[in-house]
């Protein structure tokens, strides 16, 4: 009689998510483990790490408004909408996922910074990139947005369009109409969306860099923070770089939980 | 113009060439067809929802569509109560507020009202808090119907409104939207694929097929001479009215109105529509009868009627109540049925088919 062994192909995937867990907890255990808790928090009480933890909430939570306000009608566009080039739109739109940052920065250096093409005007206005804290925004805004535009695109694509249907022949209009059904009813996908973006915006490191430079109070975020003080404390750098990982972990385990109730 | 809806459109949908046009004054006509014959698109540029290349659609003198004159009203604006095919509620509201989503134009108190009455009315009081994903099927139903009613449409739109519920479901579904529509006040226009249930619902039916209405009348006259064989093999169901009761062995009897009583396996009491497909009906000379049969119900019937099609032909009898028989033409050669001849009918209780008038 032959029995069914587990064969070399299981044993294969499972060493191979043994290495991953390894590879990838490891450095979490070695944040945390470095250095006793209590130090981590006394560490975070010079002014440079606060300043700096200040800036990213504040810099992420206007790039966050941005997105979602702007991406939230540029997705339902393009869930719903046939057009000619659309395919084109789409792969411009999702360029900064595989955009090297630094190529970001260039870019957006180019277009916006004071020699570049839309410069002198926005320098004008008040608005200028360089060196800023607008800066800073930007570039989070650039290489976070396609994380929340193709979770919103995904989510507006998976819904009935009966029930914007039925909104209507209820007697709401469009917009009425994105409003009370078509939202609501992507709710998940768009919270999920605006979480994967503020992470990726709170990661933002080398198109912040090369855009806004690393000036406290100005342009240096948390991720900047933890570079500059690598190299002289690395304890601080450990502090800080706790507090972005407890931060992340929460916001993931969050969408986690909230997206696993929301779906139907 | 006219009075009730009209919707007349040509236009071409995919690889549909629609070009039809229907008109219900009051009461409900039923759209039968096959799937893909164009039904839930003339459905759907009724409600606004399909701009047809060219087209009209007009509701009771107001003109909501008319390409030639460039009129074309959004949906929001021609209250038209739509039930979907699989009802479209609302997934993050609950029944009640599904039921009001209409009435944001009245003040807070009186939308409260109106949507607890219509609640009420569909049996759907102590549901009332309940999201769409934890009602049942026909509760589903029920709170679709309610919903598009809410803002008192003037026409009212049904795509299929039972084929989204269970066998068993579907039989008390189809009784209670029948007593509805017939209250409804408004014209309806009913999409449906099953012509006994369109005979059941509808007081007019137009069979479309691929794009076009290629008959149209009461249910019975459909039955009784089909226009075509297509419109014979998806017209039937005879439809006999009765007074229905309890009878041995869970049977039900029905004492037809202008004499007779047949069998069915349904249940039912008080006034019924009973319905039975004409290729069910077997006919036998009345100096002839059939011996012993298991078929239970059987009546004594003049033959009115009889429409060759084919290799088969429909015989209208008279019960008196009108009944379809579908026999091979070979069957009627060999009885010599002709028009005036005694005959007895006979059919299974359990091909019988009971709804509640």
């Amino acid at each position: 009689m032959t029995s069914r062994r587990p064969g070399w192909f299981v044993a294969a995937t499972v060493l191979g998510l043994a290495f991953a867990l390894a590879f990838l907890f490891l450095p979490i255990v070695g944040i945390l483990a470095d250095v006793p808790p209590g130090e981590l928090v006394s560490r975070l009480d010079d002014g440079t790490s606060l300043d700096a933890l200040r800036l990213s909430l504040e810099t992420t939570a206007i790039s966050l408004g941005i997105i979602v306000a702007v991406g939230t009608p540029v997705a339902y566009l393009l869930a719903t909408r046939r057009f000619r080039g659309r395919a084109l739109v789409e792969t411009l739109l999702e360029l900064p996922l595989v955009l090297p940052p630094a190529v970001a920065g260039i870019g957006l250096l180019a277009a916006f910074g004071p020699q570049g093409l839309l410069g002198s005007a926005l320098d004008d206005a008040g608005l200028g990139i360089a060196l800023t804290t607008g800066g800073v925004v930007a570039a989070q805004t650039f290489v976070a947005s396609p994380f929340y535009l193709r979770q919103a695109q995904a989510a507006f694509g998976a819904l009935d369009p009966a029930l914007a249907e039925a909104s209507r022949t209820l007697g709401a209009g469009e917009a009425a109409t994105f409003g009370r059904v078509v939202v609501p009813g992507a709710a998940g996908g768009l919270v999920t969306g605006a979480a994967l973006a503020w992470g990726r915006a709170l990661g933002e490191f080398g198109a912040t860099l090369i855009v806004a430079g690393s000036f406290r109070g100005i342009s240096q975020t948390a991720p900047l923070a933890i570079f500059a003080s690598f190299s002289s404390d690395f304890t601080a750098a450990l502090a800080l770089s706790a507090v972005l990982l407890a931060v992340s972990g929460a916001l993931l385990l969050g969408v986690k939980l909230l997206t696993g109730e929301a779906a139907p | 113009m006219t009075s009730g809806l009209l919707v007349e459109a040509a236009t071409r949908v995919g690889a549909l060439e629609l070009a039809a046009r229907v008109e219900v004054e009051r009461g409900c006509l039923a759209l039968a067809g096959p799937s893909g014959a164009g039904k839930t698109t003339l459905l759907r540029i009724a409600a606004g929802l399909l701009r047809p290349a060219r087209g009209l659609v007009h509701c009771d003198g107001d003109v909501w569509l008319d390409t030639a004159a460039g009129a074309d009203l959004p949906p929001e604006r021609r209250r038209c109560g739509v039930v979907f095919q699989h009802y479209a509620l609302f997934p993050h509201l609950s029944a009640h507020d599904n039921v009001a989503y209409g009435l944001r134009r009245l003040p807070r108190p009186e939308r409260r009202r109106r949507a607890a009455e219509l609640l009420e009315r569909f049996g759907l009081a102590e549901r009332a808090g309940a999201r769409p994903r934890d009602l049942s099927g026909g509760e589903r139903q029920r709170v679709a119907l309610a919903r598009a009613l809410a803002p008192r449409p003037r026409a009212l739109l049904l795509d299929e409104p039972l084929s989204a519920l269970d066998a068993r479901t579907r039989a008390g579904a189809r009784r209670e939207l029948a007593s509805l529509l017939r209250g409804a006040g408004v014209p309806v226009l009913l999409v449906t694929h099953d012509f006994a249930e369109a005979a059941q619902l509808a007081d007019e039916v137009a069979v479309l097929d691929t794009g076009r209405i290629v008959q149209r009348g009461a249910p019975a006259a459909l039955a009784l001479s089909p226009a075509s064989a297509f419109v014979a093999d998806f017209t039937g169901a005879s439809v006999l009215v009765g007074m229905a009761r309890p009878a041995p062995d869970g049977l039900t009897a029905v004492a037809l109105e202008g004499g007779g009583e047949i069998a069915s396996t349904d249940s039912a009491t008080g006034p019924v529509a009973a319905t039975v497909d004409p290729w069910e009906v077997a006919v036998a000379p009345a100096d002839r009868p059939p011996g012993p049969t298991s078929a239970r119900n059987r009546l004594s019937a003049t033959v009115a009627t009889v429409t060759p099609l084919g290799n088969r032909a429909r015989v209208g009898l008279e019960t008196p109540q009108p009944l379809t028989a579908e026999l091979t033409g070979a069957a009627v050669r060999d009885l010599r049925l002709t028009p005036g001849d005694r005959v007895v009918a006979t059919w299974k209780a359990t091909a019988t088919r009971l709804v509640a008038r």
